[in-house]
């Protein structure tokens, strides 16, 4: 039975009316056009799919539409503002953080879950929070050394409001 | 570079600039081209700004088309020699490079367009890519092998310097100036003695073919010269990536497109029956199509057709296939009637007669998926005798045969474009999903995407095949290898030349390749070129069993390989690893955990060293470091090749020490990363790079050549730290168990 679900994308009023056992994932690519959200293994194994909703990492392709009414949901496109890049995102364009790009998105937002609640991990801290989230490319030395030098410039805080 | 003297300058010259049809320079669209939203067709300047201002793949739209010809082909069906094949300057001044070639994390469209830049002197942000579109761009057989730099750079260099001579000319005629009082820079041509007086590349062609051919080519640039090309670079797509700009197959709609669920066997060989779609149809929205064996569950929400499909009731006949892990070896051995000679020179009696000590051993090695980060996609839309197709492939020229083929309709109407693609590493040269989604396009009269899922993926996977090697080598008095007999059983011949100065020796290659093939049914699925085909575990097998005969030689595993070669470029590259490395072999083991393999990779040269630390009790690895000096001729991007040797490294620990197919008659029994490990982060060892300068040898391959060492690296490593040798790849914790329980 369909049902409007009510949240905020971005830091955008939206409202979906579908099945609300539908998985985030895929309201967000083909109901709501954020197609920056991946797929990757549809399971929960992979972290490709990983959204912030209200500032917690969560696997989009395993989280019902339902559990996000209410809430702020943070995907890839809401990062940057205004065409500027947010210091995480920058830091992986610098340091070559990425090859194919594609679970990039699902990273950056493991990444910036994690500096959220701890905004100068070590790398040891760094590639914990990260272990769910695969790169096949094998970029994880960079992006280890991308999310370092964001917390170094943490200049977070003003678009963490905006965007949650 | 001064223009060649036969290019006189020709006041009189006629130049003719064809007329062609307005270009749409500034619109782009991300998506399909006729979205009646127009909700996402970008002006060009917007999109490049969201797309970081540097160079994006962009999707071209409109009558652009009539302005390039895709697919153009060279005499002898090789790269085309027109220069216009190659690169277009726009009106604006923005120079666009075209290469049937794809971007899949590997760093072309970076390193392509800094190749462009350098020789047509443009700044590299004026350079645009437009890639693996099969109506622009000239014809290209695929992106794989570590062929890009090596075979596509040198006739886009060449395209790229006829260009600016032509330029040189144009230019020439108009400030009335003798061509070689020109210089180029930053996109325009000026007097050498009067730089203001200057006329930009713009000015001269404004988007026009350059329709007029220099009698001689003249010289591309020397390496002395080269201001943008050498340096490292950052990539160039970034920006478009951290944003989720960057589009994926998955990411392109067509209006009314509809999401295939697509019904799977169950097992290999398992041949359909039947299908109960009854309870399917009544979904809401759904529509069934059946093809023969192909039955697809279709929809406009893919969660929903995929759904669907869990409620179609299929009958498929059993798989008549027995094969497991546990018999597979045997069957290839069973299977490997015929064999090519790789490589031959002495004698292989004469070598046995002069080894003082012979070593015989058997190397395994099983099935591994590419496992990319994104499954295959394809979108495909049919309308009247045209297709138009976005597919994540390494392929595009093969996809548009194939979509043409399964609709029966003309290649040159088949369009296929190549957006981003999420990883490759030889797995997207098999487009089953493009061909898919064609048929179902032509049999529901809608525009379809497919998008296989994890399962799917691992299901549908053409896996790096498993092989078996035998080898046979004798060792003479003074500790030089003197004899070499290997045979090697369906891994594809890839590096089985020994790089070694053996005087006796004999390479076979038994079945059919990587790809399987020969005439027989050698693997119970497909299997193909996997990143470094062949070479992966070729290299193993090789350089493990160097490392066996160092041993026997009482010398550490360093010295006997520098002992055993004659080739100086080699040498140099060994000695760039060890002096990285700055460690002291000893003979192994040495209980310190310190390994080594080096390969020809396709000429480009790779030593590497590692140090591993071993749990015994649990049997786990792990990598803590690992050096790698690699020398592939004249570099483009030193930090594109950086992150290509870093890539191949981390990849390369999967295969290792935990990437396997497991499978049992016809059913792939590892359908997604629960039980499928690929590396992760707490993996992740030290990694050092070293590149070796060598600017005097023209560009060779870097996407594949690192990621080949990395089994006989770990396994010898492995072996100097516990003193037990792995023979099969993966090395599991449980095969190291038992390795070390029968020690």
């Amino acid at each position: 039975m369909d049902k409007t679900i009510r949240f905020r994308l971005n830091g955008n009023e939206v409202s979906v009316t579908t099945s609300p056992e539908r998985m985030l994932l895929w309201v967000l690519r083909t109901d709501l056009e954020h197609t920056g959200t991946k797929y990757g293994c549809g399971e929960g194994y992979c972290g490709t799919c990983t959204v912030l909703v209200d500032g917690q990492p969560e696997r989009s392709c395993q989280f019902p539409l339902a559990n996000v009414e209410g809430k702020s949901v943070l995907t890839i496109e809401g990062l940057s503002h205004g065409g500027k890049l947010h210091p995480l995102q920058q830091a992986f364009a610098d340091l070559g953080a990425l090859q194919c790009g594609y679970c990039t998105p699902g990273m950056i937002l493991a990444a910036y879950a994690l500096l959220l609640r701890k905004p100068n991990p070590t790398e040891a801290e760094i590639a914990d929070a990260l272990e769910g989230n695969l790169c096949r490319c094998g970029a994880y030395n960079r992006i280890i050394a991308a999310v370092r030098q964001a917390s170094g410039a943490l200049k977070m805080k003003v678009v963490d409001r905006e965007a949650l | 570079m001064k223009p060649s003297k036969i290019d006189k300058p020709a006041p009189k010259l006629k130049l003719k600039l064809k007329a062609q049809p307005r270009i749409k320079d500034d619109e782009y669209t991300m998506y399909g081209p006729d979205d009646p939203s127009g909700r996402t067709t970008l002006e060009r300047r917007d999109f490049l700004k969201l797309a970081g201002g540097g160079l994006v793949v962009f999707f071209t739209a409109g009558d652009v088309l009539d302005a390039q010809i895709g697919g153009a082909r060279g005499p002898d069906g090789g790269y085309p020699d027109d220069p216009n094949a190659y690169l277009k300057v726009g009106a604006d001044g923005r120079v666009t490079c075209f290469t049937g070639k794809i971007e899949m994390g590997q760093g072309i469209i970076t390193s392509l367009a800094m190749m462009l830049a350098e020789e047509l002197d443009v700044p590299l942000a004026s350079v645009d890519m437009v890639m693996g579109d099969t109506a622009l761009c000239p014809y290209d057989a695929g992106t794989f092998g570590s062929r890009t730099t090596k075979y596509f750079g040198p006739p886009m260099r060449q395209a790229a310097a006829e260009a600016r001579g032509l330029l040189i000319r144009l230019a020439a005629a108009k400030l009335g100036s003798p061509e070689d009082a020109l210089e180029t820079k930053d996109g325009a041509v000026f007097a050498a003695k009067t730089p203001s007086k200057k006329i930009p590349y713009a000015d001269l062609v404004g988007g026009k073919r350059i329709e007029v051919r220099l009698e001689k080519k003249p010289p591309i640039k020397a390496i002395a010269k080269h201001s943008v090309s050498g340096r490292p670079t950052p990539r160039t797509d970034a920006r478009a990536k951290v944003t989720g700009e960057a589009k994926f197959a998955g990411d392109i709609r067509y209006p009314g497109m509809l999401y295939a669920a697509i019904l799977r066997p169950p097992a290999h060989g398992a041949s359909f029956k039947s299908a109960e779609t009854s309870a399917a149809e009544k979904v809401a929205g759904v529509k069934i199509v059946r093809d023969g064996d192909l039955v697809a569950v279709l929809h406009e929400k893919p969660d929903v057709a995929a759904a669907a499909l869990t409620l179609v009731k299929p009958e498929f006949e059993p798989s008549p296939s027995k094969l497991d892990n546990g018999n597979i070896f045997a069957h290839l051995k069973e299977v490997s009637a015929d064999s090519d000679v790789v490589v031959e020179s002495g004698n292989l009696e004469e070598g046995a007669k002069l080894a003082a000590k012979t070593i015989e051993r058997s190397y395994f090695a099983h099935y591994v998926a590419h496992a990319p980060s994104e499954p295959h996609t394809a979108v495909v839309r049919v309308e009247g005798d045209k297709a138009e197709v976005w597919a994540s492939t390494q392929s595009p020229f093969r996809a548009q045969q194939a979509v043409a083929q399964a609709l029966g309709l003309p290649q040159e109407n088949v369009r296929v474009r190549t957006p981003f693609v999420g990883c490759g590493f030889g797995g997207k040269n098999q487009g089953g999903q493009i061909v898919e989604a064609a048929r179902l396009a032509k049999l529901s009269g809608k525009p379809v995407q497919v998008a296989w899922t994890r399962t799917e993926e691992f299901f549908n996977d053409s896996f790096r095949p498993a092989a078996t090697y035998d080898i046979r080598a004798g060792l003479d008095a003074a500790n030089k290898i003197v004899l070499w007999d290997y045979k090697n059983y369906h891994a594809g011949s890839r590096s089985s030349q020994p790089v070694y100065d053996i005087p006796h020796k004999r390479v076979l290659a038994f079945g059919g390749g990587f790809a399987g093939g020969g005439g027989v049914r050698v693997h119970p699925f497909a299997t193909g070129a996997w990143r470094g085909p062949g070479s992966n575990t070729n290299i193993f097998a090789t350089e493990c069993h160097i490392d066996i005969m160092a041993q026997e030689a009482g010398l550490d595993p360093l010295a006997f390989r520098l002992a055993n070669l004659a080739d100086a470029r080699m040498k140099k590259v060994v000695q760039a690893a060890a002096d990285k490395f700055g460690r002291t072999f000893a003979k192994a083991p040495s209980t310190r955990g310190y390994g080594v393999a080096i390969t020809d990779y396709l000429n480009s040269y790779v030593a590497a060293m590692a140090e591993v630390e071993v749990d015994k009790a649990k049997g786990t690895v792990r990598v803590l470091r690992v050096v790698c000096a690699q020398d592939m001729g004249e570099c483009i991007n030193p930090d594109g090749a950086r992150m290509q040797i870093e890539g191949c490294i981390t990849m390369g620990l999967g295969y290792c020490l935990a990437e396997e197919i497991r499978f049992k008659d016809g059913r792939v029994l590892t359908e997604n990363y629960d039980s499928y490990d690929v590396p992760r982060f707490s993996w992740l060892p030290k990694i050092e790079t070293v590149i070796v300068d060598n600017p005097d040898l023209a560009p060779q391959g870097c996407g594949e050549p690192a990621v080949t060492v990395m089994g006989a690296l770990v396994a010898n490593a492995i072996h100097d730290a516990i003193g037990v040798r792995l023979f099969t790849l993966p090395m599991t914790p449980a095969r190291i168990k038992e390795a070390l329980a029968n020690k």
